[in-house]
Formats: C-alpha cells, sequence, structure tokens
C-alpha cells in the first residue's frame, strides 16, 4: 500500500491544505510540549507560535476530514497520543469536543491530557462565551472558517454527493439561511470564496472577523511552563 | 442483456418489474418507479401490496447497505425521493382500500435544530410500513410535542436531532411528560447521529434507534407488546 508523507511542520503554504485534509503532519521533534491537533487548525496555530515564539511548542496534525466522521477522532487522538507520548514532557490536544458526544473528553481524561474547550472550532475561534450566547438565535447559520472556505469542496459540497447530484442542495441546505464566514485572516480572495460557497448553498453571506478567538488564550495557557 | 440496452418496464412480467423497480429504486431513478407502481395498479395490485413488495422491499436493500457502509447519505436521499414519488400515487388510494394500521407517531426534530433528513426517512419509511406520521418538522419546543401526541392521540413520540448541543433537549421533553405524569401513555423513541443506546437510556426513551429500518422494527415491537398488554389486562 502507498503512504503519503507527512510534511514536515515548517508548514507555510496553502498548497498543503490537501495533505492536512487527508494525512495530516508529522511533528519536527523540536520541542518538549506537543500540540496534537486537528489538521484544520495547522495555519492558525503555526501563526501563533511563530508570532509568541513558542518555540518549545511542537505540532502533529490528524487528517482534517475526520472532521466528516466525528466517530472516529477520539481513537485517531488515542493512537496518536501512544505513538508520541515517550517523545514529549506533555501532550495537548487542540481538539474541541467536535461532535464526538463527549466522547474525546472522556478520552482525554482517561489519557490524562488536557484538551480545548466548547463543542467546535466555530465555537472557540468566535470565542466560547460568545457563540453560545448567540447560539439561540443563530442555529440557522453554515459556518466556515478559513480552512474550510479554502476546502469546501472536499469537505461539504463532494461529501455531500453535489458535485453530482446538484438537486439535493435543498434537501441539505433547506432550513439553512445564512453562511457565516469566521475569517482567522484578512485575506479578500478568500472572502471572495467563502461569498461564492455561500451563493453555491443559496444561502446569505456574512463575514465576521474572528481572528484566532480563544485558541490563542488557550495556546498560552498550554505554552506556559507546569511546576 | 447489455447495459445499454433499453428495458421497457411494461413488457417485464411482475417479478422481474418488481426486480427491476428494487434496481431503480436503488439508483434513485423517480421517472421509472413512478412508471412501475403505476404498471402494476393497472395489473391490479392492491396499493398496500405494491407499496410493501416494490417500495419498500427495495428501500429495505437500500437501508441494509447504508447500515453496512456500501452506499451513502446522498443515494439514500435518492432513493427517498424516488420511493416518495410512488407514495404520492399510493398515498390517497391506500387511504380508500383501508390497508392495515399499525399505530400513530408524532415525529420532530427538536428545538434549536434544523436537522430533518433522518427524521424524513424515519417517517417515510414508518408510513410505508402501515403508520400513520404527523410530522411536527424542525426546530420543535416541548410544547410541540406535547400538544401535538395529545391531540392525534399518538402511540409513538419520536424524537430527532443531529447535534450535540440539542440532543439533550429530548431529556427535557421526556421529563416534562414525566412531570405530567403522561410519560408511561407513550412509547418514546430516540434517534440522530451523535446519540447512542446508552444516551437513550440516560434520558429515559423507550429504544434509541440506529436507523429509519431500526425505528420500524422497534416501533412495531413495542406495538405489539402494548397490544398483548391491553389484551391480558
Amino acid at each position: 500500500m502507498s503512504r503519503r508523507h507527512m510534511p514536515a511542520n515548517g508548514l507555510n503554504t496553502r498548497t498543503a491544505d490537501a495533505t492536512l485534509r487527508d494525512v495530516g503532519l508529522a511533528p519536527a521533534r523540536e520541542g518538549r510540549v506537543l500540540l496534537l491537533a486537528c489538521g484544520a487548525l495547522a495555519h492558525e496555530i503555526l501563526a501563533l507560535r511563530r508570532a509568541n515564539g513558542w518555540d518549545h511548542l511542537d505540532l502533529a496534525c490528524l487528517p482534517a476530514i475526520l472532521h466528516n466522521t466525528p466517530d472516529r477522532i477520539a481513537p485517531a487522538v488515542e493512537a496518536a497520543v501512544a505513538r508520541h507520548r515517550a517523545d514529549y514532557d506533555r501532550i495537548f490536544v487542540v481538539y474541541a469536543d467536535c461532535g464526538t458526544g463527549g466522547g474525546l473528553q472522556e478520552t482525554c481524561r482517561t489519557l490524562g491530557v488536557e484538551m480545548v474547550p466548547g463543542p467546535h472550532c466555530y465555537s472557540f475561534f468566535e470565542g466560547n462565551e460568545t457563540f453560545a450566547a448567540r447560539a439561540e438565535d443563530e442555529f440557522t447559520a453554515f459556518y466556515l472558517t478559513d480552512f474550510l472556505a479554502r476546502q469546501f469542496d472536499a469537505f461539504v459540497w463532494e461529501p455531500l454527493g453535489l458535485d453530482r447530484h446538484p438537486e439535493l442542495r435543498d434537501a441539505y441546505f433547506g432550513h439553512y439561511e445564512t453562511l457565516v464566514y469566521q475569517a482567522q485572516t484578512d485575506d479578500p480572495a478568500l472572502t471572495a470564496r467563502a461569498r461564492e460557497c455561500a451563493d453555491r448553498l443559496g444561502l446569505a453571506f456574512e463575514r465576521r472577523f474572528t481572528g484566532y478567538g480563544d485558541l490563542a488564550t488557550v495556546l498560552s495557557e498550554a505554552a506556559a511552563p507546569r511546576r | 442483456m447489455s447495459d445499454d440496452e433499453e428495458i421497457i418496464l411494461s413488457e417485464l412480467d411482475d417479478d422481474e418489474l418488481v426486480q427491476q423497480m428494487h434496481d431503480d429504486l436503488y439508483d434513485g431513478l423517480k421517472d421509472e418507479v413512478t412508471e412501475g407502481v403505476n404498471i402494476l395498479l393497472e395489473r391490479g395490485w392492491e396499493p398496500y401490496k405494491v407499496l410493501t413488495i416494490a417500495l419498500v422491499g427495495g428501500m429495505k436493500i437500500v437501508g441494509d447497505d447504508f447500515r453496512d457502509g456500501i452506499l451513502f447519505v446522498p443515494e439514500v436521499l435518492l432513493a427517498a425521493n424516488a420511493m416518495k414519488a410512488g407514495m404520492a400515487i399510493l398515498k390517497p388510494l391506500l387511504a380508500e382500500t383501508g390497508a392495515p394500521k399499525q399505530g400513530k407517531m408524532v415525529i420532530g426534530t427538536v428545538k434549536g435544530d434544523i436537522h430533518d433528513i433522518g427524521k424524513n426517512l424515519v417517517s417515510m419509511m414508518m408510513e410505508g410500513a402501515g403508520f400513520e406520521v404527523v410530522d411536527l418538522g424542525i426546530n420543535n419546543p416541548v410544547e410541540n410535542y406535547l400538544e401535538a401526541i395529545e391531540r392525534e392521540e399518538a402511540d409513538i413520540l419520536g424524537m430527532s436531532a443531529l447535534l450535540t448541543t440539542t440532543m439533550p433537549y429530548m431529556k427535557v421533553v421526556i421529563d416534562t411528560m414525566k412531570e405530567k405524569g403522561i410519560r408511561e401513555n407513550y412509547i418514546v423513541l430516540v434517534g440522530g447521529a451523535p446519540l447512542n443506546e446508552e444516551f437513550g437510556r440516560a434520558i429515559g426513551a423507550d429504544a434509541y434507534c440506529r436507523d429509519a429500518a431500526v425505528a420500524v422494527e422497534t416501533a412495531k415491537q413495542f406495538i405489539a407488546r402494548k397490544h398483548n398488554q391491553l389484551a391480558a389486562g
């Protein structure tokens, strides 16, 4: 069986998105704390690491496409923690619940590792408190992040069969009203792409700049030395 | 028969036609399924027989292959659309011909949740199995469920949720039923992607149903049990 090579984590271009989606990211083995993350967060985590000089944080990513099969996330995290544990002082899991129904939290508790609080990345990018306060009025919103806007076809359009059967669109999205693009960065081209995604789904478009939200706070805590 | 040879449905005998309808349903071919239903009716088949043998029989294969990971949601949706088209012809005829009734179900997606693909499949398969279904749609607060099960004199309450953030609302509905002393009057079935049996038990539902086929079988079992209890009592 052929195996695609995982890139080293000096990742600096968006051309790596397809690899982050399907394969993940191998750690560079140059820090004492390992961030074990969803591939959809790799660019944001590396940007925060660069900006804050967190050189003691290493990053390994699981394939982002696990987003579409949440039941596989906790077992994949468990296996990765087992694989990397001996090489680091500490491992921090950069996933929220992500549709695991508490399963990932239970796995992390059993493994004795911490994870990101909150239901999913849409929530922690916006800030868990803000997102929760809005949730009651915003359940007809469909969210995209920077990564998901770039990877819309692979994560949304194709898995739902809309490339082959566009007539199914309203069966999936008929009750949604707005596509909220949570922008982590200011990128006019990406905003245009997200708007195009909204058009394809027949939804109104809203851009909401979130920056890195709670991810910055959580990683800052993970980066802090432990006594 | 070569792939490009055209099949004339009306030239097939009954067994071949039913087999072809199962294939067409599997492939989500709405027009062909509709044509097949009309041909069987013209040949004197009872609407109930068309429904159970040609349509439900075909959807069972679709459901089994979905469960086994051979088919995925888009294919199931296309098959369901084809079955719905066939059922649209049969429904008024079933009402006229007095097809057997299994019981009545009120079903809806819980408050804060707008996802209804699974719920719609359950509704359709329950109707196909002879249940009368009152579909409350999406985003239902507890009041909607309680009002509907009383008004409709339902046997079964079905609740659906796709989100881990909305599935706890099912417990709110069941707890309210308990507070009002009506919980035991109804069979409560729950379903949705993030649920499992343990969750169903924990919130006090009668059963968690993994998919539409399981929902139908579970509903039939509970209804039979209810009838047996009534007969014994």
